[in-house]
């Protein structure tokens, strides 16, 4: 078969060939196949999984206005908003210039409800929304006829939502189109990832499930076809001679509806990475890269349009200032993260598309495909903390797939050095962070099964077979549905008083509805899977008149976490959106601010990077430590460090645990180095703790970095059995109890409750603020605890805790990996390596400027100490870069 | 990070660590239940039990957990078990709304029986329960134990459900569910908390699912001419704090 005329002149017109994974997406469209696109960025990709839809509805003609083939064509998903205006931009573009009839809207939660309306009455022939929207789809009435024609559904970048809350829900709603129109087509573009099976598992349906006693495809790895692998990059569009008929390949071809094809994109230039070392030197410790801002700003000057990215909100706000401190040359830089209002990012993403800006100092927010102007470099500040996230970060640079992506990393501190290091082997080698396996979470199944019956009345066997027919849920049980669907009817308590008020009702014909309509509508009021934290509105404030003086909020400037501004009192000034302001006190939802003249804001807190350290970045940290041949690669000082590091203490195996013991001050210090990432640690810190409490040491608090962790204790630690200390049971009863008590727990508990719907975060008329929210699922939560605690909220709750707050399962690695490998070095000073753990417990404890000197001052003495007698001539200043 | 270490480090509760203070001359002990003992009169006080908050909810589709009553009965129990009370006066709003005691569980309402026997059991009205408490006292099926007044006298104290907003010695009041923030090591702690000036004393609320408002609220604040002391209930403690450490 081959492509369209009116489609291959589109492409002759542009002087472009169809690549080679765009014309497999159609074959894959043509069996009738679902299909997982992996592609880099920049390759075409969202065209690639339009096509088919475009090409079916050209070949379709016009629409009848009503009746069989009157609905919705092709639902486009994708996890950000901002990504459906852009898609929606891009695919307007080919439609317009080949001329073709095709309706494409978008629907946010921005939408207008008039315009909601009108696409409920007449649908466009396209659809872009994004996952919470599609879960409220699910909900409607009517929704079964609305989506009888749809036939195909694209997920965007379904790598970033697969595998969580999120993705347990996507999938929920796949399987509910899926039964709304059986021949649906699953198309889902994926980033280059590790291991493309587990999403293509992910991703197929599978009809019937075992209990309808049909007896579908029996093995995970039945069904999943990988097209060729990569080739070298396609042949440049003049070698492509005939582009009217470009013939297909056979497609591989399983039977419709159930398997799904792996189509890989050809692998772009390989990326141009540099670390950045500035004057040759790497601050011993960090995490902001201060030190290298003139170097930053030079390189910003020497390209077109750089995007800075950093991990944490607050740090792009430092980075951003500290760049306009020197901006001599007045250069055009932006600012984009989360928490600015919506119109602000707008403006800068209008600015960058329009070649107006030099550089934006960005957040995760620009992590995604968007493409807004002619990106040519990326800058990482401070370490990537994961290789496909630096991937995905670099991909933003240069949007043309045969010229290589540059891309500058800027470590913060010298183990950060090791992991850009790591980093830039890791995607030279093509080695990416793999996802831990997700088993779908009861508190969305339940969500998902209240929308279900807002939507129509079920049949309890029916919805077990769908929901089992989705991947995340395969393996649940009969009696765990049943567990959830009481939980929606009645709460599931054990005392059931509740009966009476159930929320979901048997019909006479035995069907499961929804009680009455107002409960229906406070469901699709609290629809969605992801819980933000309490955030406040930030406002200038202006005195009212007369006598009361009372501050009123006016121009909202943004919304920030309610925790920040907890930690601040009147008169306070901080750092958000570019400029200092003063906070003057928070009054309701909002947080009030007026503009501050001081050029020394206090930052009283950074926390810390909002991502730990990634698996197969921690791996080879550990080996790049222990491989004396390795260090040659590395800069100087660096080396240096190392090397004294082996002649003070010791240089652990890429296997073994090393664990340091050492006075200082009057206090006794033990440093570990797992090298696993900030969770985990913390994890491991709060179960050491507690056994180092009952063994009479005194422990007396303690602090960690992605790299290594300390505590500190009133008495000596050196006498200690390391075995009996880090034994894997650690991970039973002490985690159990530990959790109990855990304000982690509580915060886990409230996401829960929030999703599963036991507590409604919008009711009609009143807006629950997150304060209030928090304040009552702690009590729920207590009792609960105490009369119920095998109650299937608490069940989740205890298994979200374990898998993402408190990183068990990789915890639970390191003391297996490291058991019986445990390599003690009792020291009589601090160690070159402890430093930068040690520099994190004064910065923990105070803020402030009058802090950050005291700080420095201690820090450097620190460094001295370590330093003395290794290097007479080492000069502090430039070490310290910024801490 | 250290309160994280606190919370893993925290030792087994000790008994009641109350907090003794005069109002109008009465010594009156400040527990860490959030109840007020009156010695000198043998009579335990609490306000606000708000019983059956989680099945009114549940009576409107939001299915909160049903062993609140249970939860805050069992602490009146303790309170009771400790101090074998002659008396004891519950300040009002006791019950969530009118249809509160209808939907008690028939093993709580014979707990509330099996606790007031043998003493005087006083019910105040609020204005959560006065349509609740009128029905007890009408119709067998909802009859309650003890009996329902509006206010009572003791020694120099007046015992009622809502503070007067005109200063009134002696006033010893609930209705206002006051709560206290302080800061400390970047984390906010909020309590449930006693307010009192030495002149009138307001009850934190007793139940288990009852929020708060702050003090520093000028609902709570304007009753007191003078910055009162602050009582904020710990884990194993009463907290006495400062006014101004209150944010």
């Amino acid at each position: 078969m081959s492509l369209p005329p009116l489609f291959a002149d589109w492409f002759a017109s542009r002087g472009w060939a169809p690549r080679r994974h765009q014309l497999d997406m159609i074959a894959a469209a043509d069996a009738g196949s679902h299909a997982l696109l992996v592609a880099p960025t920049g390759g075409g990709k969202t065209l690639a999984g339009f096509l088919p839809s475009l090409i079916d509805l050209a070949e379709r003609g016009p629409r009848p206005a009503f009746g069989p083939g009157s609905g919705i064509h092709t639902l486009y998903v994708s996890p950000l908003k901002a990504l459906t205006t852009d898609v929606e931009r891009n695919l307007m573009t080919p439609i317009r210039e080949i001329g073709l009839n095709i309706h494409v809207e978008s629907r946010t939660g921005d939408t207008k409800q008039s315009k909601k309306q009108r696409q409920r009455d007449n649908p466009p022939d396209i659809l872009l929304t994004t996952p919470e929207q599609l879960a409220l789809f699910c909900a409607w009435g009517g929704a079964r006829a609305w989506f009888a024609d749809l036939k195909c559904i694209v997920l965007d970048e379904v790598h970033a939502i697969w595998s969580g809350k999120r993705g347990d829900l996507l999938n929920l709603a796949l399987g509910r189109l899926q039964s709304f129109s059986p021949g649906l087509r699953r198309v889902a573009l994926s980033a280059t990832i590790d291991d493309p099976k587990l999403i293509a598992e992910w991703l197929a349906p599978r009809f019937p499930s075992p209990l309808a006693g049909e007896g579908g495809p029996s093995g995970p790895d039945e069904g999943y076809e990988d097209t060729h692998p990569p080739r070298p990059p396609a042949p440049a569009p003049e070698a492509e001679s005939d582009p009217s008929s470009v013939s297909l390949r056979e497609p591989p071809s399983p039977a419709r509806g159930e398997g799904v094809v792996i189509v890989r994109g050809d692998p772009g230039a390989p990326p141009v990475i540099d670390v950045l070392v500035s004057e040759g030197r790497v601050p011993w410790a960090g995490h902001t890269g201060q030190h290298a801002i003139p170097e930053v700003y030079a390189a910003i000057q020497r390209a077109n349009l750089a995007l800075i990215f950093v991990n944490t909100r607050w740090q792009s706000e430092f980075v951003f200032q500290q760049l306009w401190a020197i901006n001599d040359d007045n250069l055009p830089i932006g600012l984009h993260h989360g928490s600015l209002a919506t119109e602000q990012r707008r403006k800068v993403e209008a600015a960058m598309a329009r070649g107006d800006l030099r550089a934006v100092v960005c957040t995760s927010t620009l992590d995604l495909g968007i493409d807004w102007g002619d990106v040519d470099l990326v800058i990482q500040m401070a370490a990537p903390k994961g290789s496909s996230r630096l991937v995905q970060r670099i991909g933003r640079a240069n949007h043309r797939l045969d010229e290589p992506s540059r891309a500058l990393m800027v470590p913060a501190s010298r183990f950060e050095l090791l992991e850009c290091q790591a980093a830039k082997e890791a995607v030279a080698d093509n080695a990416f962070d793999w996802e831990p396996h997700h088993i779908g979470t009861l508190d969305t199944l339940a969500q998902h099964v209240m929308g279900v019956a807002c939507s129509e009345p079920f049949d309890m066997d029916d919805l077990y077979a769908e929901v089992t027919g989705c991947a995340p849920y395969r393996a649940l049980t009969y009696e765990a549905f049943e567990e959830v669907v009481d939980f929606v009817a009645t709460g599931g308590y054990a005392l059931r008083t509740y009966d009476r008020f159930a929320r979901i009702v048997r019909n006479a014909d035995g069907r499961w509805t929804v009680r009455n309509q107002q409960i229906a509508q406070r469901h699709r009021m609290n629809v969605g899977a992801i819980v933000a934290a309490g955030t406040l509105n930030v406002k200038v404030a202006s005195r009212r008149g007369g006598a009361s003086k009372q501050l009123i909020g006016g121009r909202k400037v943004g919304e920030a976490e309610e925790w920040y501004f907890e930690q601040l009192s009147p008169g306070d000034t901080f750092i958000f959106a570019g400029q200092v302001w003063a906070f003057q006190g928070i009054v309701g939802m909002d947080a009030l601010v007026t503009h501050a003249t001081g050029q020394d804001p206090k930052i009283p807190s950074w926390g810390g990077a909002q991502f730990p350290l990634g698996t197969s970045l921690a791996v080879r940290v550990r080996a790049m430590v222990q491989d004396r041949d390795h260090w040659r690669v590395l800069p100087p000082d660096v080396q240096e460090w190392l090397e004294l590091q082996d002649k003070r203490s010791l240089i652990p195996d890429a296997d073994s645990l090393l664990v340091e013991t050492f006075p200082r001050g009057s206090r006794h210090f033990l440093i570990a180095y797992p090298f696993e990432g900030r969770i985990a640690h913390s994890t491991l810190c709060m179960l050491l703790t507690r056994r180092l409490d009952r063994l009479g040491v005194g422990p007396l608090g303690f602090v960690v970095t992605d790299y290594s962790l300390a505590i500190w204790s009133i008495r000596p630690m050196d006498h200690l059995d390391w075995d009996a200390l880090f034994q894997p049971d650690m991970l039973g009863d002490d985690l159990e109890a530990w959790l109990e008590e855990s304000f982690m727990m509580k915060r886990t508990f409230r996401n829960c409750a929030l999703v599963s719907g036991l507590i409604e975060r919008r009711q009609p008329g009143a807006e629950k603020t997150g304060r209030q929210v928090t304040f009552s699922t702690d009590l729920i939560y207590d009792v609960l605890r105490r009369h119920q605690p095998d109650h299937l909220l608490l069940r989740t709750a205890r298994a979200d805790a374990a898998s993402g707050l408190l990183d068990v399962a990789r915890l639970g690695q390191l003391l297996a990996r490291i058991a019986g490998h445990i390599r003690h070095a009792p020291l009589e000073r601090a160690s070159p390596f402890s430093v930068p753990v040690l520099v994190m417990i004064g910065r923990e404890r105070v803020g402030g400027d009058a802090a950050d000197m005291i700080l420095e001052a201690s820090a450097q003495e620190l460094i001295d100490e370590v330093m003395e007698d290794a290097h007479p001539r080492q000069d502090g200043a430039e070490l310290m870069g910024a801490v | 990070m250290n309160a994280a270490l606190r919370e893993t480090l925290t030792p087994a509760r000790r008994p009641c660590g109350s907090l003794s203070v005069r109002v109008m001359g009465e010594l009156c002990v400040l527990r860490c239940s959030g109840a007020l003992w009156l010695p000198a009169h043998g009579t335990l006080v609490a306000g606000d039990l708000h019983l059956e908050k989680g099945s009114a909810f549940a009576a409107r589709g939001q299915m909160l957990p049903p062993y609140d009553s249970r939860a805050t009965l069992d602490r009146l129990e303790a309170e009771i078990a400790e101090l074998a009370p002659a008396r004891v006066v519950l300040l009002g709003d006791s019950f969530h709304d009118s249809r509160a005691i209808g939907r008690m569980a028939a093993e709580d309402r014979a707990r509330l029986d099996r606790l007031a026997q043998g003493r005087d059991w006083v019910w105040l009205e609020g204005n959560h329960d006065r349509e609740a408490l009128k029905q007890a006292d009408a119709d067998a099926v909802s009859r309650l134990p003890g009996r329902v007044v509006g206010e009572v006298t003791l020694g120099a104290l007046f015992l009622t459900h809502e503070p007067e907003a005109k200063p009134r010695p002696g006033e010893v009041a609930g209705h206002l569910h006051p709560c206290a923030r302080v800061m400390a090591h970047a984390r906010m702690v909020r309590r449930a908390c006693f307010v009192t000036d030495g002149r009138r004393l307001i009850l934190p609320a007793f139940g288990a699912f009852t929020g708060g408002l702050n003090v520093l609220d000028p609902e709570v604040a304007e009753l007191f001419e003078t910055p009162p002391m602050v009582g904020a209930l710990g884990r194993d403690r009463v907290h006495a704090l400062a006014w101004g450490s209150l944010v």
